[in-house]
Parts: structure tokens; sequence; C-alpha cells
């Protein structure tokens, strides 16, 4: 609670907009799981830009008969410099071909951000058409709109991506658009239950009255009322995307080697569990740090933006 | 209560419509000629023309589609190009092993996540509370399959030797051999072959040995059946965790729970006859929602196991790009997933009356 001394020394008013951005800036930078989840992201993102600085080796370069390398390559063990290893440095170890993890996880982080990114931004933007159209159009277009997002949820999300991967083949961009194709309805339904409760408020009537068209009306006064709920949703949902990515990488349904991409790189290394534990510890936990990320901002994203939920 | 179900039941009518019409339209968006795409190198002029004849690929459109209902109806899901079985022979016969694992696994989730949730919300903000939380959110961000992978290395390699060690695959120990209920009841005599549902129910190890007061099967099959269990029921349990505790917290603020407190309950009584109660409703429907994560889960994590369920068999499939199974199971999924979400309905309704007279 403010005191009322602070109460009275508030800075003048800004504008309304202004002030709003800035409580909420402030939410989320008070809110501890927002702010682990930002510097995660921000650690990953530092990662896909800076992957060719920051990887020891090139991710898709063997290192079968290269200078220094000693005893047998494939799938061998981490070897740290510091720890007292002589050999050239392999924080995370050789893979089967002999190639350098470490490098090949730095490198990963570019694949998995732009599924996750690129699959969330096709889903939201489809999803927040049909949601737009649905909610404001209304009748029988709401109706057919809505009942078809209720076909696709009807199916397990992931098992959908896999029958429309395995039907139109196997690849990092089919992956990306099955991913995208099961999460449309999400936002859709988002979209066009925040529009329905916009649309009947007296602002709306008051722009309708003056005469402004009804793209106008949905795209500049509907959509930024009706907007909030799709961020958080779209943040949680690249955590989404990024597993399921893997899942189907995971299937051989995804990239296709030699591009490094982390469920690849588990189903390459699935049978040697037991035998090179390593090949598999790695690209599980660049996976979960990555989705964590995600997670944690987007629930720290959702607490900062709803009003409604009190901070305790 | 009786208009609450019939109107649930008509509105789950046009999904079941657009479920068909979604899985015909995918199965016909298959790129290039359908029968080479399917059949690949096998694919010779009268394979090909008995392909279309089977699949009444010749009949346009609208027919087609009205025989693929009455073939689904009928129970055809189409021949598996891979195994050269129908699809649902083939899920027939796996159904027990990913029964079993779904059960094993939700039973894991909602006994360790409720009590979680629980004592989190009730003791906000304190070391427990901030711990299963962790532990919930870490538990939505890992591949299941990699945790699987990793439990089995961690059960049956570092701790080998030791009690905690468990069995990496498989579903009972290699060779062992326990009877089948019917046998034991003599239900089958002779050279009799016991009918598809005894041997359906006999597959389903625990029950079995239920039936049949077999102890060590039992404990056999349990030991087996941990890891899997706990990788595939790990998101589940985060999911359920978090649920519960915001339903928990929500309930314990209510002004009835203020009334009970001032009446001079116990703080037991309190807690769990008026708020726990109130609270468990939403985790009904998580619980049927969690379907798609069981099913999910099960094609990702049999395989790592050695189970031989339907998801590795459709794990077979996508490696051997064999459509009809692929779409079989699909829908078969979709249509499950349709009738559990109905049943959870009307029972949140029967629960929960006031939702009936919305």
């Amino acid at each position: 609670m403010s005191s009322p001394s602070e109460i009275l020394s508030l800075p003048p008013a800004r504008p309304a907009s202004q002030n709003a951005a800035i409580e909420m800036i402030r939410n989320l930078l008070r809110n501890r799981s927002a702010v682990i989840g930002l510097v995660v992201i921000g650690f990953l993102i530092c990662c896909a830009i800076f992957a060719p600085q920051i990887a020891t080796y090139d991710p898709i370069q063997s290192m079968i008969g290269q200078p220094g390398e000693t005893g047998r390559l494939p799938g061998k063990p981490p070897c740290v410099p510091l720890f007292g290893c002589s050999d050239p440095g392999h924080y995370f170890g050789l893979d089967l071909n002999g190639r350098d993890i470490y490098s090949r996880i730095i490198y990963g982080t570019r694949t998995s951000l732009i599924v996750g990114f690129s699959s969330v931004s096709i889903a939201v933007i489809i999803g927040t058409l049909i949601g737009l159209v649905s909610g404001y159009v209304g009748g029988w277009v709401d109706n057919l709109l809505m009942r078809l997002m209720d076909v696709i949820l009807a199916f397990p999300s992931l098992l959908l991506a896999i029958t429309i991967v395995t039907i139109f083949g196997p690849g990092l961009e089919n992956a990306l658009l099955a991913i995208a194709l099961v999460s449309i309805p999400v936002y859709a339904r988002l979209i066009r239950a925040s529009v329905l409760s916009v649309k009947e408020m007296e602002y709306i009537m008051a722009v309708r009255s003056i005469g402004a068209k009804p793209a106008r009306i949905l795209f500049l006064h509907i959509f930024p009322n009706a907007v909030t709920p799709v961020i958080v949703q779209a943040t949680l949902g690249i955590g989404t995307a990024v597993l399921d990515a893997a899942a189907l990488a995971y299937l051989g349904l995804g990239a296709r080697p030699p591009t490094p991409e982390w469920g690849q790189m588990l189903s390459e290394a699935r049978a040697y569990i037991f035998t090179a534990p390593h090949m598999v510890f790695f690209p599980g936990i660049a996976i979960m740090i990555t989705v964590l990320g995600f997670n944690l901002f987007g629930d720290g994203l959702r607490d900062a933006l709803d009003p409604r939920l009190v901070r305790s | 209560m009786i208009s609450f179900i019939l109107r649930r039941l008509v509105f789950s009518i046009p999904v079941f419509i657009g479920i068909l019409i979604f899985t015909f339209a995918l199965g016909h968006s298959i790129p290039g000629d359908p029968c080479v795409a399917m059949l690949g190198e096998r694919a010779n002029p009268t394979v090909c023309a008995a392909f279309i004849q089977r699949y009444n690929l010749d009949k346009p459109l609208p027919e087609q589609f009205i025989l693929y209902v009455g073939n689904f109806l009928h129970g055809d899901l189409g021949d598996s190009i891979h195994f050269g079985q129908p699809v649902s022979a083939i899920l027939a016969e796996r159904l027990p092993v990913t029964f079993e694992l779904a059960v094993c696994a939700l039973i894991f989730s909602v006994v360790l996540g409720v009590p979680m949730g629980i004592i989190s919300a009730y003791r906000r903000n304190s070391a427990v509370d901030v711990g299963t939380m962790l532990v919930a959110n870490i538990g939505v961000s890992m591949p299941v399959f990699w945790l699987g992978l990793m439990l089995a290395f961690l059960f049956s390699v570092l701790l080998k030797g030791t009690v905690l060690a468990l069995p990496p695959s498989g579903r009972l120990t290699a060779g062992a051999d326990y009877p089948a209920f019917y046998q034991t009841w003599n239900l089958v005599t002779g050279d009799q072959t016991a009918s598809g549902f005894l041997v359906f129910l006999s597959r389903l190890n625990f029950l079995n040995a239920l039936l049949t007061l077999n102890g060590t099967e039992f404990l056999d099959a349990l030991r087996h059946m941990i890891l899997p269990a706990i990788a595939v029921g790990t998101i589940p349990l985060a999911i359920i965790a978090r649920i519960t505790r915001s339903s928990v917290l929500e309930v314990l603020g209510q002004d009835y729970v203020r009334t009970a407190r001032a009446k001079g309950l116990r703080e037991i009584t309190v807690v769990w006859r008026h708020a726990v109660r109130n609270a468990l409703l939403p985790v009904v429907t998580i619980i049927g929602l969690n379907f798609g994560l069981l099913v999910a889960g099960a094609v990702l994590t049999e395989t790592v196991f050695g189970l031989a369920g339907i998801g590795t068999m459709l794990y077979d499939g996508i490696t051997a790009r064999d459509y009809v199974l692929v779409q079989g199971v699909t829908m078969i999924t979709a249509v499950s997933f349709l009738v559990i979400n109905l049943v959870v309905d009307l029972l949140y309704g029967f629960l929960d009356p006031r939702i009936a007279v919305k």
C-alpha cells in the first residue's frame, strides 16, 4: 500500500497509455519469475546471434582427423581443459560422428528460436484474424469458424502435428507449419472472447457513430484492447512450440541431419543412453532451459499485465 | 439435468462429424498419386488397382466420404501398409499396454499432484510452496522422452546394485511366464482358444495378477511400470499441482471459509471439508484434458522403455511412412478424446449442479 504522502507526491499526470505502460514494466521487473525468464531469453538470443563467436568448433565438422585429437572420437565423453583434460577441449563431448556437441547446441539455439518465434507468429496472425472476424461479424460466420476451431482442438495437438507432417513430408518447414496450425484455435478463441466483451463498450459505439469503417474499428479500436491475453499466451506458446518441435525431430519428422537441432540430436543419441549418456544429457538440458525461460516469462507477464490479480 | 446431458450430446455431434471430415481431407492431401505415395516401391498397376478398389478411390468424393464414415462406424480404419494387418486389429492388440501405462501415469500424477497443490496453497510462499512450484515449472519444460531416457540411465545404470535399481525396459522380466487368469480359472478348457476379450483382459498385467492372486507378477509388473509412469505422468503432475494450488487458494479466500473458521471448526475440518472439496472441481476437468498429454507421452516414451503399445506402433508407422496407420490412430484418438471430455463434462455437471442449470 502507498502511504498518503506518497500519493500526494505523485508526479504530474502523464497520458493514460504511457502511465499504463510504465506501470506494466514496473510490475514486470518486480516479478521474480518474469525477471528470471527475461534473463534466460536474453541469454538464448545472445547465443543465437553470436553463435559463431561462442561456439568453439564448426557444428557440422567432424573432429576425426583433426590435429591434436587422440583416442576413439565418436561418442567421446566431455573433456574440459580447466579440469585437467589435455586434449582439445570439448566441453560437452563429441557425438557419434565425432562432432563437438557444445558447438552443435549453441548453433541449435538458432533453430529452436526460429521455430519457436516463427510458428507462434504464424499461429498468432492467423488466429487473430479468425478471432477478430468471428467475434465482430458474429452469426453463421462465427459459428462456422468456431466449429472449425473446435474440430482442431478435438485432436491431441502433438498427434495432429505428427499426422500433418507425416502426410506432407518430414522437414523443418512442415514441422513448423504443423505446430503453427495446431495452435491457431487457442489464439482465435482468446481474441474472439476479448472482442465480444470489447465491442459492446460505449467508445466503440462512439467510433461507429462518427462513421468509421469496420476494418478501422477492428484493427485500431478493438484489437489493441483485446491483445493482452494473446501476448501472454504467445509467450507460453513459444515454449510449447520448442517442445513440440523437439518431439517431432525425435520422431524423425523435423529438421534433417546434419542441421544442429536439439530434438534431432536426442533422436540420434537415444540408443546410446547407457554407453554415452552425455550425448543425451546436454541437448535435453538445452531444451529444458529454453522452455523454462519462456514459461517463467509468460507467467510473469500474465501477472504484470492482468490488473485483476492482486500482488502478494 | 437430463436436458443438460442431451444438450451436451447434441453439441458433440458437429465436432464428431468435423473430425471425420478433417481426417478424410487430410488423407486426400497426400501429395502425388495416392497409391504410389502410400505403397512406395511396392506400387505396380495390379496392386494399385486393388488399392484403389479397397479405399474406393475411383468413386466420386461425396460417395467416398460416406463409405469412409460407414467403414469407420463398422470399426474399419483401413489396413496398415507396414504391418499388413487391419489397423483396428493392431490397435486392439496393443491397447492393453498403452492403457495400463496411461492409467498408471494418471494415478501417479493425481495421487502426488493433488496433495502437492493443497499443501502449496495452504502454506503459501513457504519453502514447500516454492519448491513445489519449481518442480512443477521444470516438469512442464522437459521433453518427456528425454526424462524417460534420463530415468532409465539413473535407475538402471547409476543405481545398479542398490535397492533402488529398476529395469529399463519391458513390461515383465524377460522369460517370466505368468498364467493368464482364464487358465487359472479354467474358463478355457483343453485346446479351445480364449476369446479376444479374455486375452485383452489377461494382457493387463496388474488386473491379471490381481485376478490370479499372483503377488510375484504384480511386483514384477510394478517394478517395470514405475519409470515409464513417472516419465509420462510428470507433465500432468505439474499441471494438476498448479491447478489445485490456484483453485484451493481461491477457495481459501472465500467468505464461507472464514465463517467456518469463525464458528470454531478445527482447522483440518475447514481445509478438508470446506475448502478442498470445493476446490477439486476444476481438477476433474483438467484430468479429462490430460488425456491428450497421456497419449502424446505414451507415443514418445513407449519406444524408450521398449513397451509394445500403441505409441511404439505409431512410431514404427511414422518411420515407415504408413499413412493409413497414422491417420487411423489419430482419428481414433480424437474420437476417444471427444468421448472422454464429454464424460468429464457430464461428471462435472453431476458434481456441481450449478453448471447444469446454466
